[in-house]
């Protein structure tokens, strides 16, 4: 069963390598820079190299798709997905993929009645405006300074032509390199923890294990994905929307990595708090609709006449359409996977408010009196519980309440965490104040991270406040891979 | 794949055919002189030193083609670095022709033409230097391109007018029919490098627009 539900992983795979490429190379296979065999050649075994070296540093968190609670369930919304993806690819419109993701997740969603989380679609709909935005903007200042310096510097068409496919290829390279890192968590990522494979060794020149054999899988998916269908939405990027010049494809791509790196780097924000400089603010990003931006902004540097607006309004009615399809076919063929394949595409999650609850929502401040009568009643899902409570509680206790309320039995068994001691993500004092709670059963997650913390201080989160971010989000990755691992089925 | 040092070797190649133009323009003209001063051994070997320039040009030149091809170097400019090679390979081409035809059909010029026919001869291989320079600036992206061209422009036009005078004067003489076409054909030979020149600048003017980024 694992491999019928595995192919729906590659299938997202396939249709991600189809669309996704043409933000890595579509600039330079439309201006004929890059041959397209080149380009797909690099792209293929950057988007590997970047899935089994980068992408094992996220097996820790399961990507988007980690969201669903079920095997079954995983396999529809990916296929769901990869569906929407590939009908947009064929009708050469670059799209995000992670977009169709979030989209079909919350289908997913709808169809179990779980709570969307309305932050990620406010951040999809605000990356539609703000990201080309800014993305054209730059474009807009690279190309007036690459100007300003050619008219200077005195270069042989012939050494800018060899300078200008390098930058397009090693660009192409690192783009690919984190294509491959960034998205294998969501092709390959809710697999990871029933993988089958043992560890392989490679020539003796190495040696994968199972969840690195797992995202070479992906990373191929991704590269027969990029080989077979990607060319089209390539040259819709790169020649369709506006007949881009070899430098200003450069300038396109360079733009779109500084909007990926500058807004969307959590790592930089890092950086500079911690040396006392403003940050950027940090706005959703996604490298199509920085690709698309980019190309706008040198084509309005050129005049804005020899746009094509009828390619552009169907690339931006691809963008809105690609979430809200995904979303209606995942939750149709969540119908269908049910109760016509008699699968099960979600573990119920159930909320209870016991005394635990109600005392730690008293701990915190928190105005207790609505729950009179609902202590411990059990509710079938976060829809249910939010219902019987709404009318009775604020905003802000009901946002919490729901946090505190969902329950999850949990069991600490070390032998399920041992291989992570290898693997350094855990510090040694966290890894300490996990093995001081052997054998002790939860309820609520929320119970194990306050019995960690107070065994050590490591486990404590810090204020909120932006240096404190990254720490925070860290922190909170563990605990869930903590309260995933230890999740009593 | 390209390698930086091949493109670097094309690069050198592509100056060496237009250095080859140029020096072909400046055997003419000697090829020229000595041919109406009447010193036969001087013409002969002008004659022989643009046969060789012209034969290596056109190896550099088929060379340099497959290169632009096979590596598909400059997309976007390739079509006009092709032509322009083309039409510059067309300009020393001619001025073998004609001074192969000196060579051959030995056209008797009454000397007090031969001055004329010398300034039509300098305006003709001006304006061809005045192209090479403007294709070396297409290549190295200078902003000198517009002069060169304007200077094509103003040799062009003073040929065109040398050599409307000179073809006057001749059909003013007291000649023979044929011997009068005769000399009128070969002043139109000198006068038609100059425009096989302008040809390569106009094309040079409109290549250097669609070089902008």
């Amino acid at each position: 069963m694992f491999f019928v539900f595995l192919l729906s992983g590659l299938f997202l795979g396939w249709s991600l390598g189809a669309n996704d490429a043409a933000n890595v190379y579509g600039t330079a296979v439309g201006t004929r820079m890059i041959k397209f065999r080149t380009a797909a050649i690099a792209c293929s075994v950057f988007v590997l190299i970047g899935a089994v070296v980068g992408g094992a540093g996220a097996s820790h968190t399961l990507g988007k798709l980690g969201a669903v609670n079920a095997l079954a369930g995983s396999f529809t919304v990916a296929l769901a997905a990869g569906l929407t993806v590939t009908w947009m690819t064929q009708l050469k419109l670059p799209v995000s993929t992670s977009q169709a993701i979030v989209g079909a997740i919350i289908g997913w969603n709808l169809f179990t009645g779980s709570l969307t989380n309305y932050n990620s679609l406010s951040k999809i709909v605000s990356s539609w405006i703000l990201c080309p935005l800014l993305s054209a903007g730059f474009a807009m200042i690279l190309l007036k300074l690459t100007e300003a310096t050619l008219s200077r510097v005195r270069l042989h068409i012939l050494a800018l032509d060899y300078l200008t496919r390098m930058g397009l290829f090693i660009v192409g390279a690192f783009a690919s390199y984190s294509l491959g890192a960034n998205n294998i968590a969501n092709v390959m990522g809710v697999f990871v923890p029933s993988v089958p494979f043992g560890d392989l060794d490679v020539f003796g020149l190495f040696t994968l294990n199972g969840a690195q054999q797992l995202f070479a899988l992906g990373g191929l998916a991704i590269g027969v994905g990029v080989f077979t269908f990607s060319k089209k939405v390539m040259l819709t990027v790169g020649n369709d929307l506006f007949k881009l010049s070899p430098i200003a494809a450069l300038i396109v791509v360079l733009a779109q990595a500084i909007v990926l790196f500058l807004f969307s780097s959590e790592q930089l924000e890092n950086l500079l708090v911690r040396h006392g400089l403003p940050s950027i603010p940090l706005v959703p990003v996604s490298s199509s609709q920085a690709v698309i931006g980019a190309v706008i902004g040198i084509g309005l540097m050129k005049g804005g006449r020899n746009i094509r607006f009828s390619v552009l309004g169907r690339i931006s009615s691809g963008w809105i359409s690609t979430p809200l399809i995904s979303g209606v076919v995942s939750f149709v063929l969540l119908f269908i996977v049910q109760n016509v394949f008699s699968q099960r595409v979600y573990q119920p999650i159930r909320y209870r408010a016991d005394n635990a609850v109600i005392g730690k929502l008293k701990a915190e401040g928190l105005p207790i009196e609505g729950f009179d009568g609902l202590v411990n009643q059990t509710h079938e899902s976060a829809a249910a519980f939010q219902e019987a409570l709404r009318p009775k509680l604020d905003a802000v206790t009901l946002e919490r309440a729901l946090q505190l309320s969902r329950l999850r039995p949990l069991k600490v068994d070390l032998n399920k965490v041992e291989d992570q001691r290898d693997l350094h993500w855990l510090s040694e004092a966290r890894f300490k104040a996990i093995e001081g709670l052997a054998g002790r059963d939860f309820e609520y997650t929320w119970q194990m991270a306050d019995a960690l913390s107070q065994r050590t201080e490591e486990w404590k989160k810090k204020p909120i406040a932006k240096e404190n971010k990254l720490y925070n989000k860290k922190l909170r990755a563990q605990l869930d891979y903590l309260a995933r691992t230890f999740e009593r089925r | 794949m390209l390698t930086f040092g091949r493109a670097r070797a094309l690069e050198v190649q592509i100056d060496q055919f237009l250095d080859l133009i140029g020096k072909g323009a400046m055997v003419f003209k000697e090829g020229c002189r000595a041919y109406l001063s009447g010193d036969r051994e001087e013409f002969e070997r002008h004659l022989a030193a643009i046969c060789d320039l012209e034969g290596r040009a056109d190896i550099i030149r088929k060379d340099s083609e497959k290169i632009l091809y096979r590596y598909s170097l400059i997309p976007e400019s390739r079509g006009d670095v092709l032509g322009l090679l083309e039409n510059l390979d067309n300009v020393i081409d001619s001025c073998k022709h004609t001074l192969n035809q000196f060579n051959v059909q030995k056209p008797n010029f009454p000397e007090e033409f031969n001055e004329g026919i010398l300034e039509l001869t300098n305006q003709s291989v001006e304006s061809i230097i005045s192209v090479v320079g403007a294709s070396r600036g297409f290549f190295e992206n200078t902003r000198s391109i517009q002069d060169h061209i304007n200077k094509v422009d103003f040799h062009e036009n003073e040929a065109d007018h040398l050599s409307l005078k000179l073809q006057g004067r001749v059909f003013e003489m007291d000649l023979r029919l044929s011997h009068k076409m005769h000399l009128s054909f070969f002043i139109q030979r000198v006068e038609r490098l100059s425009d096989l020149a302008e040809i390569v600048a106009e094309r040079l003017a409109i290549a250097s627009i669609k070089r902008t980024i």
